[in-house]
């Protein structure tokens, strides 16, 4: 599913080409893009990531044509599309911008019906697919779909935006800072949805970004951009990390080039420790059994939807005056698997005990991380890659 | 006889002659409104992007507020000659600005992050201005439209002058008329019809603004 997992004998095809383009916008002196030439292989996420202003947004719109390049050529699956019908080529290419866009006229049934209705499907077909768009991106059909923009949270309508994008089933999605007006923890939650989507849907996509970290998170492949949009690097993150190719790219990653390794691992490659679960309704016998039994001499307390509430110990099931449902701490910190081991370490510094729960997309227990796990994961990484 | 009273019994003898008056003014505001609407929205359209001709058209359909609705109305006798057309050209010159005003006012509000993902997806020119830009200005573009409208009633009073009929005949004949019986009533006849008028065009208007306004973007 990422691209490193593929043997790199057998390089994915190129879906996007960039040849030679070059693009100078009207009255400029200096060409906004200069002499690039990019290849976006099928399936993987390819994140530009550079400076403001450095021709991200350009580059991005070079692709779908919203600009026209000064010189050079396009190639979409195989043909050059520098000189077609330009619509033709965008229905044919989700679009995402940071502003989303929706159209406040519009239902967000009818927003996300936008391109299939361009594409003269039939009102049944594209009903049922804007149903299913909308249940891909967690949002319940009735509820939403007669809904107006307005009446959305910004990460709602941030997660219409990609149904909307999504509708017509294009091979590619250009994203252009799809989560970047969102707060840190909606944006952690959209960035952890996408890549569950994509794992299964594999598009070929091109997003944009000016935040290392978030790049580090979601490419596949990283290019590293400067002024004019020339390519510092361009490789998988865990080689521009460890081995960046020059100055630039180094103080572009910061200092914390090492500790952004961090964000190269998720926990789902994390060993989940043995913290055994006590179901609701379970007597304090049964709760204390599942303390014993676990090696780190806690459990987990779940609600009746398998959501873990509370640490439980020994000592805090001792005091019999409290009902087992307040014994213990809460749980207040959970992490998915898509979560980089940079959050799970934040996670596990915020309990005393270093562990960390670790839940599925609909808040399901699945078991704990320990700190013990990502250091042993960390050591093997370096050993792998020295 | 108290001044209502006498004012109800001047209308009594007169329906018809009310009727057709109102009628004419009706007449004006209908044909005015709609052929400077359709000018106005045209030309607010085709200058949405460029904006010297678009500050230019303002500019001309400011001058035309500018000259005294008397010389307006009289200006075009020569050419077209006396009752519903010099009366038609006036009132259509001053309606222009209010629409164009308002319609370059709605299309420049529209957010151009919406008319970016728009053209991503692939609507060509004439579906983003059909699909998007106008159905986002036509509140501001109707609001427009209804001034023009009142703007209309007001000013074809003068019609009368020119022999274009209308609402202004009572209040022309009771002025000539003064202080003979029936002058104070007449001018009544012409002022609170016209109000009457107004109050009901603008009231209908309203309602063609609910009528025709997105659920999404009414306020
Ligand atoms: N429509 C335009 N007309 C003229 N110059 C433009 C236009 N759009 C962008 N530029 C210029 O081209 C250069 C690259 O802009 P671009 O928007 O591609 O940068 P970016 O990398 O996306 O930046 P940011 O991270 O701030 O979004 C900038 O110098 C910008 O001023
Ligand atoms: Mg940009």
């Amino acid at each position: 599913m990422n691209a490193h997992d593929l043997d790199p004998l057998h390089e994915p095809r190129a879906l996007i080409e960039l040849v030679n383009v070059e693009k100078t916008y009207p009255g400029a002196e200096q060409p906004a893009v200069r002499d690039l030439s990019l290849a976006v292989r099928e399936g993987e996420i390819l994140v530009l990531v550079g400076p403001s202003g450095c021709g991200k947004s350009t580059t991005l719109r070079l692709i779908n044509r919203m600009i026209e390049p000064t010189s050079g050529s396009i190639i979409f699956e195989g043909a050059d599309v520098t000189n077609t019908d330009p619509n033709k080529l965008r229905r044919q290419i989700g679009y995402v911008i940071q502003q989303i866009g929706l159209f406040p006229h519009r239902t967000i049934a009818e927003n996300i019906g936008t391109v299939p209705r361009l594409l003269k499907w039939d009102k049944k077909k594209t009903a049922a697919r804007v149903n299913e768009m909308l249940e891909l991106v967690g949002m319940d059909p009735s509820i939403y779909g007669p809904r107006y923009p307005r009446e959305l949270s910004g990460g709602q309508a941030q997660r219409v935006g990609v149904a909307r994008a999504l509708a017509a089933d294009p091979d590619v999605l250009l994203m252009d800072e799809p989560f970047g007006a969102i707060d840190p923890i909606t944006r952690d939650r959209l960035q952890n949805e996408f890549l569950r989507l994509q794992a299964e849907l594999k598009k070929t996509i091109v997003f944009v970004t000016h935040d290392i970290d978030e790049a580090v998170k979601m490419g596949d492949r990283i290019a590293i951009l400067r002024e004019q949009s020339i390519i510092a690097q361009i490789d998988r993150p865990e080689v521009i990390l460890t081995d960046p190719a020059d100055d630039f790219v180094e103080n572009f990653l910061g200092s914390g080039a090492i500790l952004k390794t961090l964000t190269l691992n998720r926990v789902r490659d994390l060993d989940l420790a043995p913290v055994p679960p006590v179901l609701p309704g379970a007597s304090r016998t049964q709760a204390l059994a599942a303390v014993e039994e676990s090696s780190s001499g806690v459990a987990i307390l779940l609600d009746a939807q398998e959501h873990p509430v509370r640490w439980v110990d020994r000592r805090s099931l001792d005091n019999a005056a409290k009902p087992i449902e307040q014994a213990g701490r809460s749980v207040n910190v959970m992490l998915q698997p898509e979560d980089t081991l940079q959050d799970a370490l934040s996670a596990m510094l915020q309990t005393s005990t270093g562990m960390s729960v670790v839940v599925d997309g609909r808040g399901r227990y699945l078991g704990c991380v320990t700190i013990e796990s990502l250091a042993s994961l960390l050591v093997q990484t370096q050993n792998g890659a020295a | 006889m108290s001044g209502i009273e006498s004012w109800f019994e001047y209308l009594s003898k007169r329906w018809d002659l009310v009727a057709s008056t109102l009628l004419e003014t009706l007449g004006y505001v209908v044909s005015v409104t709609v052929a400077a609407a359709i000018v106005a929205i045209t030309v607010g359209v085709l200058t949405r992007n460029r904006a010297f001709p678009r500050e230019l058209s303002l500019a001309i359909a400011s001058v035309f507020l500018t000259i005294p609705s008397l010389a307006l109305f009289t200006i075009f006798i020569p050419v077209v000659g006396l009752g519903f057309w010099p009366s038609f050209i006036a009132l259509f010159l001053y309606a222009l600005l209010p629409i164009l005003r308002n319609t370059v006012t709605g299309l420049q509000g529209v957010d151009s992050s919406i008319v970016e993902s728009a053209k991503g997806m692939g609507m060509t020119r004439l579906q983003i201005l059909f699909k998007v830009e106008l159905p986002l200005a036509w509140p501001v573009i109707l609001a427009g439209i209804r001034v023009s409208a009142m703007l209309t009633v007001g000013i074809s009073a003068i019609a009368t002058l020119v022999a274009g009929g209308g609402l202004g005949d009572f209040i022309k004949s009771g002025l000539a008329r003064l202080p003979l019986p029936n002058s104070l009533e007449a001018i009544w006849t012409g002022v609170i019809l016209s109000l009457l008028l107004a109050l009901a065009i603008d009231s209908s208007m309203r309602g063609l603004g609910r009528l025709t306004t997105s659920a999404g973007v009414r306020s």
